[in-house]
């Protein structure tokens, strides 16, 4: 993972999980983001680690994996540009759960947990609003989860 | 008193019920149980033209019928292609005919995917597993008119990468510039770095006109309702949508109801149905 040469090439405010957003919240969190990119087979982020940012993908893809003990690791998902990965910074304890591997070239730009939860606290209404956007991709992703589990090609 | 002959139109007409016997010229294996035969006829007999998503009762001799959608090209009717998963012993006894097998066919029956009305519009197709085969025909058809048609979006999704079909065509589709196809599995281990995800998480990003589109879908019923709820997210309205469906058959001519869904009979009015014209049939709660 290499930090990127232009540095805010890319904008909060044009990331698909800040369109619609009231006026301002992505200009006001833009001074938290980072930006990166990953090659491919670089790990983003590793289960049981300390799950310390928000990670908003603009090109690329990653796949979220399942890493187990008595056998091969299993892909359960992949997202692309437009896709944020984790909420677990936000849920106690903060830990990811699974791996996160770039499958392709991937450019992001990353929120470190402690200033941008920082900076919800101190604006509440920004803080709403950021949570209003985060809901429906955790409830997206849980309705796939449930999905997969019915087997969608079963008959 | 002596039979007396029928005229020689009606004894030229072929029994409805009887099948025109094909022999296998090509068998390749899909997947572990899946396969495409390409069938041409055992004797003289004139093309066999079809339409998108039509199917045959195909006829394993001692065994028995199963219905199945054609999978091949209909500027080419001079064979016909069926691909076939073995789900029980008619399947199965068709799955394992070699090269010079005889298979009886019967058809070609029921309703096709409406291209005259998808003309100058946008187009989805979505597949689930084994749902690509009835949709091939289709998309053989837009291609080789491609003017014809608005974007085209292929979503195809199946449980992991062993169960996808046409895999090689499926790389050249890819690569084209006049379609977007996706594909997606369920699950996949390393090896594989194509998309993990169902096939309802691609249709948000889809890059069509909703109001301008109409979007075929086959697959198994569950994949049906759930990608329908996610187009209808996207904009579209459910009578923008058809569906290939599936029911048990025995005769394919509207005769003995055993496909029965509602007042429709799926060998006659179907297999391909507008979703608004079907939904309350399939989400009848199991008694
Ligand atoms: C319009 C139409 C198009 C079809 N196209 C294809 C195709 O292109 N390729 C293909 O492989 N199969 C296709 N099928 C399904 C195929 O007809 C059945 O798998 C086959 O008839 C099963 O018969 P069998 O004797 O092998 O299995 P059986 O012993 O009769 O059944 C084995 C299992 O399959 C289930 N089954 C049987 N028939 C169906 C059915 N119609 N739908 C869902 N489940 C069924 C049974 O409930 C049982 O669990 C199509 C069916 C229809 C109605
Ligand atoms: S299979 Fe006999 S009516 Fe449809």
């Amino acid at each position: 993972m290499t930090a990127a040469p232009t540095p805010g090439a890319l904008r909060l405010a044009e990331h698909r999980f800040f369109v619609g957003a009231p006026s301002g919240l992505a200009d006001r969190l833009e001074p938290l983001a980072v930006e990166r990119s990953y090659a491919f087979g670089d790990t983003l982020v590793r289960e049981g680690d300390i799950a310390d940012r928000f990670v908003l993908i603009y090109e690329g893809k990653v796949a979220l994996e399942i890493v187990l003990p008595d056998r091969p690791s299993v892909t359960i998902q992949t997202l692309g540009g437009g896709d944020v990965l984790g909420w677990s910074w936000l849920v106690p304890p903060p830990e990811w759960w699974l791996d996160a591997r770039a499958v392709k070239r991937t450019r992001t730009l990353e929120l470190p947990a402690g200033p941008l939860r920082a900076a919800l606290d101190a604006h509440p209404d920004d803080g709403y609003a950021f949570l209003l956007r985060l809901l429906p991709v955790v409830a997206q992703r849980l309705d796939h989860t449930r999905l997969q589990l019915m087997d969608l090609h079963g008959r | 008193m002596a039979a007396r002959s029928l005229p020689p139109a009606a004894e030229e007409m072929p029994s409805p019920w009887a099948p025109v016997p094909f022999r296998v010229a090509q068998r390749t294996a899909e997947t572990s149980d899946t396969v495409t035969l390409v069938l041409t006829p055992a004797r003289d007999a004139p093309e066999f033209p079809f339409a998108p998503g039509q199917f045959n009762m195909l006829y394993a001799f001692g065994v028995g019928e199963a219905a199945i959608s054609i999978s091949g090209d209909p500027a080419a009717p001079g064979s016909l292609v069926h691909t076939v998963r073995t789900a029980g012993k008619v399947s199965g006894a068709l799955a394992a005919a070699g090269p010079g097998t005889i298979v009886g066919v019967r058809g070609p029956y029921g309703s096709a995917w409406p291209l005259a009305a998808a003309e100058g519009k946008d187009v989805v197709l979505v597949a689930g597993g084994l749902g690509l085969p009835p949709l091939r025909p289709a998309l053989y058809t837009m291609l080789a008119d491609r003017g014809k048609f608005g974007r085209i979006e292929v979503i195809y999704g199946a449980r992991t990468p062993k169960d996808l079909v046409f895999y090689r065509q499926v790389q050249e589709w890819r690569a084209r510039t006049d379609l977007r196809f996706q594909t997606t599995v369920d699950a996949a281990d390393r090896s594989w770095y194509g998309d993990v995800g169902l096939v309802t998480a691609r249709v948000p990003d889809l890059r069509v006109d909703p109001a301008n589109t109409v979007a075929f879908l086959c697959g198994p019923e569950v994949m049906l309702k759930f990608t329908v709820q996610a187009l209808v997210a996207k904009g579209m309205t459910e009578d923008q949508v058809y569906v290939s469906l599936e029911r048990n058959m025995k005769c394919a001519i509207g005769l003995c109801g055993h496909c029965q869904l509602g007042p429709e009979f799926v060998c006659r009015d179907g297999p391909v149905f507008r979703y608004s014209d079907v939904r309350r049939y399939l989400t009848v709660r199991e008694l």
